[in-house]
């Protein structure tokens, strides 16, 4: 498949280099909120539209940087879009589903340090991609970050009714289940290329 | 003369018939193994015996270890941890250093299925779990193949398989010249059609006279030890159809879309370990969604996983990826495919 081809990049983002399961980002999110299918799902919807503005506003923000050569604004500029994109889903959340908007609680501004999506903004910097590739990039990232979330989801409710030694309960278990995915995500190494 | 009054039993449900259990259908599985495990044997050699016994071992061995250190009553006695051991060894290479089987064997029981509550709570087949992190952290050795029928395999070593702990293992290829034809490269017939477009043919594929790890080399003995369990009604028999259908379906689309490029739809389903993993694997009881439905669209995930992985992967072989990622999906293709209840409308299904 072509490198540059929008499809191979979105793949790319979305199974191969996988946030969460392959480039470890995003963590904190990926295990604060995939307790419950019925929180992880819209969470994840969250980082979509979330990443969707970031990688807009990220693109052509860093014209303008590289414009007036002050690329070393690039993180804070960064992290401000993406802090204005959050608060854009938080108020468009607690209007239309306050019960949703409590659920998610303070994993929801937290989004703004999610690293997943400042990781996504820099490395479509980086890469150099165009305008729609950026946006294929940022619609797999956001993709792959919902797909890792809610299979972690499924996995975990089952795990509610299981017989989890006390040493290993919650967090520790979470990030068990985390690494055996990473492993099965593995497969898709190389995928396309 | 009135008869003796007859007796009507009261209980309540489940009103069981079967003496089925745990540990009678786990020791069926293992009988249905040891054909599969004779044969790795009689064509590998020692060293198969040898890294069949190690990880049986190990992994029982965790799991009493365990159990001790929990405090919990022995739970090895369900033959449940003997499974995990011959099938994580069934999917080594023959040569696989014993080391390092021993370590997968203790990672996949521990992690994959102690750490989560022992039996029933696993949710991914736990002897994939230490293939795949052997696979991560011994590559080199997890690809190193060494011909089936070799001479003299029942009084010598492949030399890698003593090797010491956390020691590199010991070249192989003083020996292969030894006991290998000319010619030999060392490649499996995934990995010739991958890189060079060679097909194997399928009688070969199907009496297993060619390389691969220590159980999958012979499709027809594992179909026919899988028949076994299906007639005795202990192993769900959709879950291995419906991953080679799908397979032999996707597979043979793109045979007719280039047949020089991709294997022909026999190959894909009597190659590497897709016979071993649709019979023996994915059939893993609870590692599976739990409705019949949802075990169609299982198999199909699988299926079409491992045919994406083995044509368009960085691998040629994708079949323990694609089952794990199947593991990890059931718990949501249960849900999806929960069975409507009677009488209600969509929505209260959905939020019962």
């Amino acid at each position: 498949m072509d490198p540059d081809s929008m499809a191979f990049i979105f793949l790319q983002a979305f199974l191969i280099n996988n946030l969460v399961l392959a480039l470890f980002l995003g963590l904190c999110p990926f295990v604060g909120v995939s307790a419950k299918l019925e929180t992880a799902f819209p969470m994840g919807l969250a980082v979509v539209c979330v990443m969707l503005v970031a990688s807009l506003c990220a693109f052509g923000i860093n014209i303008l940087l590289v414009y007036f050569n002050i690329e070393y604004l690039r993180l804070i500029c960064y992290i401000a879009v993406i802090a204005s994109a959050v608060q854009l889903v938080e108020m468009t959340i607690k209007k239309f589903s306050p019960k949703l908007f409590r659920m998610l609680g303070i994993y929801l501004p937290l989004i703004t340090t999610n690293c997943a999506i400042l990781g996504m903004a820099l490395f479509q910097t980086f890469d150099e991609y165009s305008i729609t590739q950026s946006l294929a990039y940022s619609l797999g990232a956001g993709a792959g970050f919902m797909l890792a979330l809610v299979l972690m989801a499924g996995l975990r409710e089952r795990l509610e009714l299981a017989n989890v030694p006390d040493a290993c309960t919650s967090a520790a278990i979470a990030m068990m289940l985390a690494g055996m995915l990473s492993m099965a995500f593995m497969g898709f190494a190389g995928l396309g290329g | 003369m009135p008869s003796e009054p007859s007796h009507i039993e009261l209980r309540t449900s489940p009103h069981m018939r079967d003496t089925a259990n745990v540990a009678m259908i786990m020791r069926n599985v293992v009988y249905a193994l040891l054909p599969v495990c004779a044969y790795s044997v009689y064509q590998f050699g020692v060293s198969a015996l040898a890294l069949l016994v190690v990880c049986t071992i190990v992994c029982v061995g965790t799991e009493q270890l365990f159990c001790a250190l929990s405090g919990k009553q022995s739970t090895t006695g369900d033959w449940s941890a003997v499974i995990t051991g011959l099938l994580l060894a069934l999917t080594l290479p023959p040569a696989f250093p014993l080391w390092m089987a021993a370590v997968a064997a203790f990672f996949g029981l521990a992690v994959g299925k102690l750490f989560f509550g022992g039996i029933g709570y696993n949710v991914m087949n736990p002897a994939l779990v230490g293939r795949a992190f052997a696979q991560a952290a011994f590559t080199v050795p997890m690809t190193t193949w060494t011909p089936a029928m070799a001479p003299g395999r029942f009084t010598e070593f492949i030399p890698s398989t003593l090797t010491r702990p956390f020691m590199t293992p010991a070249p192989v290829n003083e020996w292969l010249g030894r006991v290998a034809a000319d010619g030999f490269t060392g490649a499996t017939p995934l990995a010739l059609m991958k890189f060079e477009q060679v097909s194997t043919d399928a009688v070969q594929l199907l009496t297993g006279s060619v390389m691969g790890s220590a159980g999958e080399t012979s499709a027809l003995l594992i179909f026919l030890c899988g028949l076994y369990l299906i007639f005795r009604k202990m192993m769900n028999w959709r879950i291995t159809f419906s991953i080679l259908l799908s397979a032999y379906l996707l597979s043979g689309l793109f045979y007719l879309i280039n047949p020089d490029v991709y294997p022909d739809p026999m190959f894909t389903i009597l190659a590497g370990g897709l016979m071993l993993g649709a019979v023996f694997m994915a059939t893993d009881m609870v590692a599976s969604p739990e409705t019949n439905r949802g075990i169609w669209i299982y198999g199909a995930l699988i299926g079409v996983l491992t045919v994406i992985i083995r044509l368009f992967g960085g691998l040629n072989e994708g079949v323990m990826y694609a089952i794990l990622l199947g593991n990890a999906a059931s718990p949501l293709i249960t849900r999806i495919s929960q069975p409507r209840i009677h009488g209600a409308t969509r929505k209260e299904t959905t939020a019962s």
